[in-house]
């Protein structure tokens, strides 16, 4: 764009910068709001008005992992003193922790196990799929395909289903084969979710890659498969990163499919933060430091994939 | 560029060509073969019958009854409404607020990488959790927004008016950052001699825009436009967290009441195939367009 030149020009400017800043804020407030909460003791989460400035406590973490109770009275000194730190936080929560009555052991909420398979359910499932859609992705874009252009729009489509309409048939079967409320029952259907996105996307990079390099290998005595194994991948290292990124987030993010093919053994955190909202006497600081815990490595992803995130969202289509 | 023929580069060392094209892209296909046409090839079988997931009971055959029964069923097409409706302000609303977001960050702003990656954030974190909090920020008696908006009690979600409204406005706040990344791609590709042509010729801002401008940046609009009135024709999770009223009650929020708490799993399947048939149309336009843009 031309250099700012004349003193309407600057006023122009000037605003737009502040308009940004103002919608920056704007759209980031409930995030933060989320964020700040997650912090907060008990009574201060509702209030009114709204408690912007508080010292920040640990406790609802603590609480989030715990099986708890409410505390009738205030706990004795030299039972606070002996208790974990962990322990002590819940107390400071003004609550207490439930003990197993014969083992003493501390009960734990079920958001630890959740996360657990949140975390086995998309790892897994992103390496599937990436290393699928990988050598699919190589498949098209290196050797000649017959109706190439119909199997990829049928690779596309399949990501474009409802998750409802798959889910309503694929429930049955589940039912029928023990894949119901399982993790291999949420990886397979996370892997095909992902898999049509990775070949897309992997497309575009190794399209990119020029195919000299192999041609040059191959007279070197490289078979194919050398050649795609030690040629091909390395170049692609970027590209299969920010893809492997993306699967991760979309599997992370997955709520539909995960509320109607788990009940518990196998479900993941979104279908069981929201399952925490009672009516009313719900601890806001809780659910806020679930949603903390869980939104906190995809700001991080967001972070690392920035250049990456137009082609991702456009499944490679438009690059920079 | 040439494409390697494979019969004809049938290696003398190692497998052919043939063999690793067929190794790389056979097993992908046979996987969404099996794991998801074969299970709509089912569903379509289900569509035709009685079939209650929650009985025993076998299916019986009752040819297209499900499909006329749906299709007389005035509340089905309320739900269809209310995705209509649904669908253009969460577009609109996303186009508006995405494209002036662009408009305003393409210029020199001091840390416009940050801010573009901060702005980004809503779109990538996931919309049950999404939903669930801005059920704290809607509260009527503690939610910030009316606190800040100074509108006392109001309900946002219980007030059947207002409810789609707000379940669009989160919407809105995921996805326009989406169409703001693909409208910045559209404006940095505009060539800077059409402005600097333009300012020569002493064309003001508003023609600048709609001659230069807008045109220019239509292909990808078109995309970002397609692919979010596809999504939002789709939209479950933020909108099933937040729903209360039944004038929120849109198209996949019905499917998934119908298939999965009141088990009515034949007529579900019929309704699942009129919502994919709808979906397959707009898919259709929406690769056409990405065709395009990728061919420029």
């Amino acid at each position: 764009m031309a250099e700012v030149k004349t003193k309407g020009e600057v006023i122009v400017n000037r605003a737009a910068i502040v308009a940004v800043l103002l919608a920056l804020v704007i759209m980031l407030t409930p995030i933060l709001w989320i964020t700040a909460t997650a912090f907060k003791p008990r009574n201060l989460a509702t209030t009114v008005p709204p408690t912007v400035f508080f010292e920040p406590t640990l406790s609802p973490f603590a609480k989030l992992f715990t099986k708890r109770s409410q505390l009738r009275a205030p706990v004795d000194e030299a039972t606070y003193a002996a208790a974990p730190w962990w322990e002590k936080l819940v107390y400071d929560g003004g609550e207490q922790v439930v003990r197993n009555k014969k083992t003493g052991e501390a009960t734990s909420s079920g958001f630890g196990n959740r996360y657990m398979n949140s975390l086995i359910v998309s790892i897994v499932s992103t390496i599937l799929a990436v290393s699928m859609g990988t050598v699919t992705a190589y498949g098209f874009s290196r050797f000649r395909v017959p109706g190439e252009q119909d199997w990829l729009f049928f690779i596309l489509s399949t990501r474009m289903l409802p998750p409802i309409v798959v889910a309503i048939p694929m429930f049955l079967m589940y039912r029928a084969v023990g894949l119901y409320d399982t993790h291999v029952g949420l990886i397979i259907l996370y892997t095909a979710f992902n898999l049509s996105f990775a070949v897309w996307i992997m497309k575009g990079f190794i399209d990119e890659i020029p195919r000299e390099y192999e041609e040059a290998a191959l007279v070197d005595g490289y078979t194919r498969l050398q050649a795609f194994f030690r040629i091909v991948l390395p170049e692609a290292l970027t590209g299969i990163a920010a893809t492997a990124v993306f699967c991760f987030i979309t599997a992370w993010n997955e709520y539909a499919f995960a509320l109607m093919m788990t009940s518990r053994n196998a479900q993941t955190a979104p279908p069981y933060i929201p399952s925490q909202v009672g009516s009313g006497l719900s601890d806001w600081t809780v659910i806020a430091s679930g949603t903390f815990l869980f939104l906190l490595p995809v700001a991080i992803f967001t972070f690392l994939l920035r250049n990456h995130l137009l082609r991702g969202m456009s499944f490679g289509a438009i690059r920079k | 560029m040439t494409r390697l023929e494979p019969d004809t580069r049938a290696a003398a060392r190692g497998l052919s060509d043939l063999t690793i094209r067929n190794l790389f892209i056979i097993p992908t296909i046979v996987f969404l073969i099996v794991f998801n046409v074969f299970p709509l090839i089912y569903s379509l079988w289900t569509a035709f019958t009685d079939y209650r997931a929650s009985t025993s009971a076998d299916a019986n055959w009752v040819g297209l009854q499900n499909f006329r029964e749906l299709l007389a069923d005035p509340y089905i097409w309320r739900n269809f409404t209310i995705t209509a409706k649904y669908v253009m302000i969460t577009v609109t609303g996303q186009v508006i607020v995405g494209f002036g977001l662009a408009m305003l960050l393409n210029r020199k702003i001091p840390l416009k990488g940050l801010i573009t990656t901060l702005l980004l954030l809503p779109m990538m974190l996931s919309p049950a959790v999404v939903g669930l909090f801005w059920k704290l920020l809607y509260d009527p008696s503690f939610g910030i927004i009316n606190y800040f908006l100074g509108m006392g009690k109001f309900e946002w979600l219980a007030n059947p008016q207002m409810a789609l409204w707000a379940v669009a406005l989160v919407d809105i706040w995921m996805w326009s950052p989406f169409v703001m990344l693909l409208s910045l791609a559209g404006l940095s590709a505009v060539p800077k001699h059409l402005y600097e042509a333009a300012e020569i010729d002493r064309a003001g801002p508003f023609y600048t825009f709609f001659r230069i401008t807008l045109p220019l940046v239509a292909p990808i609009l078109m995309i970002a436009i397609i692919f979010r009135t596809m999504e939002a024709f789709k939209t479950f999770d933020h909108a099933y967290i937040l729903s209360t009223q039944p004038t929120t009650e849109l198209i996949a929020i019905r499917l998934y009441k119908m298939a999965f708490l009141e088990w009515q799993t034949g007529m579900s399947s019929a309704f699942a195939y009129i919502v994919l048939i709808v979906v397959v149309a707009i898919t259709n336009i929406y690769v056409k367009y990405l065709n395009k843009a990728k061919a420029r």
